[in-house]
């Protein structure tokens, strides 16, 4: 028999009540976004990076779900004094074993706050020049982030043809 | 850890609210003690048999489920206890009144483009055995297009299939012009409307409808969960779809469960009781509670407003905040209602009902359901609207989305 898990447990509940590092970073050095509202999940990451490439604060904000706010709260403590290098490294189910495990059905929270932090550090190296241990091609947490915002303007697109109504 | 272990600590975790206000009566409903004291005895020292059986327990059985039969038939006008079909649920009564006419038959099905997924489901089971379905489309308070539905009904059709009122959004269809139009266009045409969210509700005849087939619930007017019926006009043709041995009713196979239709027939009572009254105290805090959500930013009502939409719905949008999380943070506060959001459905889509009366992806993310009922006060919607006027605030905060 196969029984639907719990979407959540103790520990997402007291990241969504409790988040930390919550609040846009105005001097942050560098920010990137994930996902989008049409996909009813988006995520926001600043970073601050002292010369010695390691990240000293990390904030986020969240349209999401529980899920998606203790992730994206979990991923900064976990960066926090990290290299770059290091930090990049962090996959989804770091994340997700972090916050007690995640159901199937919320795979993708995990895997959107990965993918906002590495957009963030890439960009950070857009200018600097790619590091070595920066793979070229977007990684699967990047590369999900990127189908989820396409397939939500797909989605949103055929809608306003089904409706007929004005585009944005 | 065990899921049971898990679902502890989160309840620990949780905690209890200072005051409880469940508005989620749309997925489950708490029962009335007048409900429970009148179900009680059939669980152990009343009617207690096999209504098909032999014995004086049978027979008391039988005739428990005849009068209850009785008293919900004269409710909606049907002629004679006959006409009613008890099951086990909503689910079972429409996929009865869907798959049941159809056996055996080939051609078109109409349905309504925002009929709850327990009649688009079977339809589309139905599609792909290679019959016709046409889904009619709505306007933006969820009105379905009577010309579209017109052009639609041809001579192949076999079966009109759609709801009275709309579950999640509360729209109140123009049913009647609909059955006239079905039988107008095709007098053979079998028209099955689904009453779960009218019944109790609102006054309506099947005998002056017209209607072959309906289906009314017993959780949805605060009556157990587990049993439902499915009214069918004396005449109509059509089969079971559940395989086994029949009891009493000819179209399901089982063993009635007297004490859950004996709790279906005390909630239908207790619904127009005092009728009336009843509505206009579920209006007034429907109103209330529509007015109140309103007045916070970036809201929108989803359905239409007035008379036209069911005394107990209410169904609003908050932009730039994520439906899932808020029935989290309400939770918190004792405050219990659901979402459209995608997030808090398996299949990670949105409501079909909220996109198909044009609704852009966020708006239906970010949607709240709720029903009231008689049992509500006004300090209970006085509490609610101030839960969600903090728990917006606060889940808004936390989004990236305003300043896009």
């Amino acid at each position: 028999m196969s029984r639907s898990p719990l979407p959540y447990s103790q520990k997402i509940l007291e990241l969504f009540r409790n988040p930390k590092n919550l609040g846009r970073m105005e001097d942050a050095t560098v920010s990137a976004m994930a996902g989008s509202p049409a996909c009813g999940d988006m995520i926001a990451f600043y970073l601050k990076i002292d010369e010695n490439m390691v990240i000293t604060r990390a904030s986020f904000e969240s349209y999401g779900c529980a899920a998606n706010i203790a992730t994206a709260s979990m991923l900064t403590e976990m960066v926090k004094g990290k290299k770059l290098e290091e930090a990049w490294k962090i996959g989804w189910k770091d994340v997700a074993d972090e916050v007690g495990g995640l159901p199937s059905v919320k795979f993708h929270c995990g895997v959107l706050a990965v993918g906002a932090l590495r957009r963030a550090i890439r960009e950070f190296f857009k200018e600097r020049g790619r590091p070595d241990w920066m793979p070229e091609k977007d990684t699967l947490e990047e590369k999900q982030a990127l189908e989820e915002e396409e397939l939500a303007k797909i989605i949103s697109k055929r809608l306003m043809l089904e409706e007929g109504s004005e585009a944005k | 850890m065990s899921q049971l272990e898990n679902v502890r600590d989160l309840l620990k975790y949780h905690g209890n609210a200072e005051r409880e206000v469940y508005l989620d009566l749309e997925n489950s409903a708490p029962v009335p003690i007048e409900v429970l004291e009148e179900m009680l005895p059939y669980f152990y020292s009343k009617a207690y048999g096999n209504p098909t059986l032999t014995h004086k327990q049978g027979w008391e059985a039988y005739e428990t489920i005849m009068e209850a039969a009785g008293f919900v038939a004269k409710l909606i006008g049907a002629s004679s206890p006959e006409e009613l079909c008890f099951t086990s649920g909503e689910a079972e009564a429409n996929s009865l009144a869907i798959l049941g006419p159809v056996s055996g038959r080939k051609g078109r099905i109409i349905v309504s483009t925002i009929d709850p997924l327990m009649i688009l489901l079977p339809v589309e089971m139905l599609e792909k055995k290679g019959f016709e379905v046409i889904r009619i489309p709505v306007d933006p308070e969820g009105f379905i297009n009577l010309d579209e539905f017109s052009k639609a009904v041809d001579k192949n059709t076999v079966l009109v299939s759609t709801s009275i009122v709309n579950n999640e959004i509360g729209t109140i269809q123009p049913f009647k012009e609909i059955i006239e139009i079905a039988r107008e266009k095709n007098p053979d045409v079998i028209v099955h409307m689904d009453a779960s969210d009218a019944y109790g509700r609102m006054r309506f005849n099947v005998k002056d409808m017209g209607v072959d087939l309906l289906t009314l619930s017993s959780y949805k007017i605060m009556g157990p969960r587990g049993v439902a019926a499915l009214y069918v006009r004396s005449g109509v043709r059509i089969e079971k779809v559940i395989e086994g041995p029949i009891g009493t009713q000819a179209l399901w196979p089982g063993v009635e469960n007297t004490p859950l239709i004996v709790g279906f027939k005390k909630a239908s009572e207790l619904a127009f009781k005092d009728f009336d009254n009843n509505i206009n105290h579920m209006v007034r805090l429907r109103d209330t509670l529509i007015n109140g959500l309103l007045s916070i930013d970036d809201t929108i009502l989803n359905g239409p407003k007035g008379s036209k939409r069911a005394p107990d719905n209410v169904n609003v949008s908050f932009l730039h905040c994520e439906g899932e999380s808020l029935t989290i943070e309400l939770s918190f506060k004792g405050v219990y209602v659901s979402s459209g959001s995608a997030c808090t459905r398996r299949i990670l889509q949105p409501s079909h009902v909220l996109t198909a009366i044009g609704r852009e992806y966020e708006a239906a993310h970010g949607s709240i359901l709720m029903k009231v009922s008689r049992y509500h006060t006004v300090e209970d919607v006085e509490y609610v609207l101030e839960s969600f006027k903090t728990a917006v605030e606060r889940i808004r905060a936390i989004s990236p989305t305003r300043r896009m």
